[in-house]
């Protein structure tokens, strides 16, 4: 894993409240065995008319908004289905951090896991996100938890501690687990199964 | 001090806690299919690792795999290298697969309680967020993604925090033509599609102890449509009576001491709640659902609502663009809206009981020569039991399609799917825009509200169909 740097960038914004994974990633791009690809179809249905040509008015379709590393959606953002397809669109557009003012539970945790960060803000910071210009740029701080806005403010936000350590130093996060063994094996030895198991 | 059964679950399961760092949880169950675990299985490769308890884990393929009849190809060649991929990665690891061609094929929450697999005091977790159904197991049973399925794979164990407990009382009787489904959608309209998260529901209350297991899982399944990740029952007497003698329960002596340790897993008198709901189910009335996420519900009687009538500026232009896309009027009754399509099957409403409550609507009429009826049972087992009642007849005569089990139209990666601009009345769980197919439309129901419906081509209340 990278380590996750600051960095600086312009935001785009889609004022609805509760976003689902469906519409991140429509269900029918999930039949791939890889990881890859899948940036094209991020927001598919909302992103592209029945002919697969680009909307216009599409906020992802237009020049300014290509660059840029920071979604602001409204709340509840990625509810739904748990696939981690959704992060992976997400990320492979080229965003490093989505703004709500809450997450729905499983996107959440995919998200860490993939250098995409969750920052919740208050509903005032999130109506100040969502009415920024088009050429002002909010500033995000992970080791801080903070965002700074284009006047000055800086919020922070929450991050579970150890996923934050996790992205910071690019630490991975099944390496940690299997660091564990003694303590899988000694919980293993006490626990009584109740599987009626002809399993190999 | 006294334990909710949520907190009895957590604690039995904690193999270490760090400072600093959440809880590492053992999973006993671990459920498998196609769609959210190639790119595990390629990460396990990449690291050459092994799976730590292929005695603990279970694959199916049921999501992209056709509900046409067995004797033809997958036709969709992605569809069908998804499929050859969860063999693939079965055989090399070691794991048990109902696969495509097994007697035992069916939809992964259909086949766990189905077999035994998924026991009372157990954690149950699989790469897919409706996991929640095993929770009327009395399990902590939740969806997970695929890198944690990756972690689960190599380790077993999750690095979990606590989450909040959640009470969802529910007392009263249901009334004629109410079923389990109405529970649930009931609850997602009252606390919003968020209303749980952050918690695990627990579902009690007279209601919930009358319900049979099978209508236990359809409240359980929709968890993650009110927001929390895994909701769950107290085991009873009807947890036990359905688990003796499947395939995978203990057996003799080893059942007696499940059972007896079983029993002390229902909460505490005294314990506490972080936070309760309670619903009279005495007073619900078939419920559907008329937006873009589950928790846009209502009681078949009501209104479509209006968006000028909500304060907030996001969730009026969340609710406008839901209209917008529903193509539904606000301040109109959704009763008699006419549809295209009837959806009965998904892990939600797909089991035996499911499939007879939508053929005791059915029996001796027909469906509407405007509509499209698909009945998708959730398990081979499932249709072979429905075909040996008749149901299947009652279904074909009636001019219903009979298909093989899986996911189907409730996902639409596999064929089955709604064109553009359709109408379906589903007993699935998500009516998401394209949900069920690109375009598509999709009004959230109970079986029998779906039989109504497809009789009469319209969306009905199932109550002016009863004797």
């Amino acid at each position: 894993m990278i380590k996750f740097t600051p960095f600086e960038s312009h935001v785009v914004p889609m004022p609805m409240d509760n976003i689902d994974t469906d519409q991140i990633i429509p269900a029918r791009f999930l039949k791939t065995i890889s990881k890859d690809g899948l940036g094209d179809q991020l927001f598919c249905d909302w992103r592209y008319d029945a002919a697969g040509t680009p909307k216009p008015d599409f906020i992802l379709n237009q020049d300014w908004a290509k660059q840029c590393q920071v979604l602001v959606a409204g709340d509840n953002f990625g509810c739904g289905s748990s696939r981690e397809h959704a992060p992976w669109a997400l990320t492979q557009y080229g965003f490093r951090a989505v703004v709500s003012t809450s997450f729905a539970d499983i996107f959440k945790s995919n998200a860490l896991k993939n250098s995409l960060v969750p920052v919740v803000v208050d509903s005032a910071t999130h109506q100040k996100l969502m009415a920024l210009p088009r050429d002002a740029k909010v500033a995000l701080d992970l080791a801080a938890q903070t965002l700074t806005l284009p006047d000055g403010t800086t919020v922070e936000f929450p991050v579970d501690a150890f996923s934050k350590y996790l992205l910071l130093e690019g630490v991975d996060e099944l390496g940690y687990i299997l660091q564990q063994d003694e303590a899988i094996k000694a919980y293993e030895a006490g626990r009584a199964s109740t599987l009626n198991t002809l399993a190999a | 001090m006294p334990k909710t059964i949520i907190e009895k679950l957590w604690d039995a399961h904690v193999v270490s806690e760090k400072e600093g760092a959440p809880a590492l949880i053992y999973i006993d169950l671990h459920l498998v299919h196609e769609v959210t675990s190639p790119q595990a299985f390629a990460g396990l490769r990449a690291r050459g690792l092994k799976v730590r308890r292929p005695d603990l884990t279970f694959a199916t393929t049921d999501h992209s795999t056709p509900t046409t009849p067995k004797n033809l190809p997958i036709i969709d060649p992605i569809a069908a290298a998804q499929v050859k991929q969860m063999e693939t990665n079965a055989a090399e690891f070691g794991i048990p697969l109902y696969g495509f061609h097994s007697d035992k094929q069916g939809i992964v929450h259909v086949i766990g309680p189905e077999n035994g697999l998924t026991q009372p005091g157990m954690t149950v977790v699989c790469g897919d967020s409706h996991t929640a159904t095993h929770g009327a197991f009395g399990a902590l049973a939740f969806g997970i993604g695929t890198s944690e399925v990756e972690m689960v794979l190599a380790t077993q164990c999750l690095p979990q925090r606590k989450s909040k407990t959640f009470e969802v009382r529910v007392d009263g009787t249901l009334r004629p033509g109410v079923a389990a489904k109405d529970i649930i959608l009931a609850l997602c309209a009252k606390v919003g599609i968020g209303g749980g998260t952050g918690s695990v529901f627990e579902y009690r209350g007279s209601a919930i102890s009358a319900l049979s297991m099978e209508e236990r899982m359809t409240v359980c399944n929709m968890s993650i449509e009110a927001g929390a990740r895994a909701g769950l029952v107290a085991p009873d007497d009807a947890t036990f009576e359905y688990l003796a003698g499947r395939k995978y329960s203990p057996q003799g002596a080893d059942w007696d001491a499940a059972v007896a340790r079983w029993k002390t897993l229902p909460t505490d008198d005294g314990a506490t709640y972080d936070q309760s709901v309670t619903i009279d189910a005495s007073t619900l009335e078939p419920m559907i659902t008329f937006g873009t996420n589950p928790g846009m519900g209502m009681a078949i009687s009501g209104a479509v609502p209006d968006p000028a009538n909500v304060a907030d500026p996001i969730e009026r232009e969340s609710l406008r663009k839901a209209l917008q896309y529903m193509a539904l009027t606000p301040g109109k009754p959704l009763a008699g809206q006419a549809i295209d399509v009837v959806f009965v099957g998904s892990c939600t409403n797909s089991r035996i009981s499911d499939l007879r409550a939508a053929a005791s609507v059915l029996k001796g009429r027909k469906v509407n020569s405007k509509v499209r009826m698909m009945v998708v049972p959730g398990s081979q087992p499932i249709k072979r039991q429905a075909e040996a009642e008749g149901l299947d007849r009652i279904f074909r005569d009636a001019g219903a399609e009979w298909r093989e089990a899986g996911c189907s139209m409730c996902i639409a990666m596999n064929g089955d799917q709604l064109t553009p601009g359709q109408y379906s009345v589903s007993t699935s769980n998500r009516n998401f825009e394209g949900r069920q197919g690109k375009g598509g439309r999709t009004f959230l129901a109970s079986p029998q509200t779906a039989a109504a419906s497809a009789i009469m081509g319209q969306v009905t209340d199932v109550r002016t169909l009863l004797g």
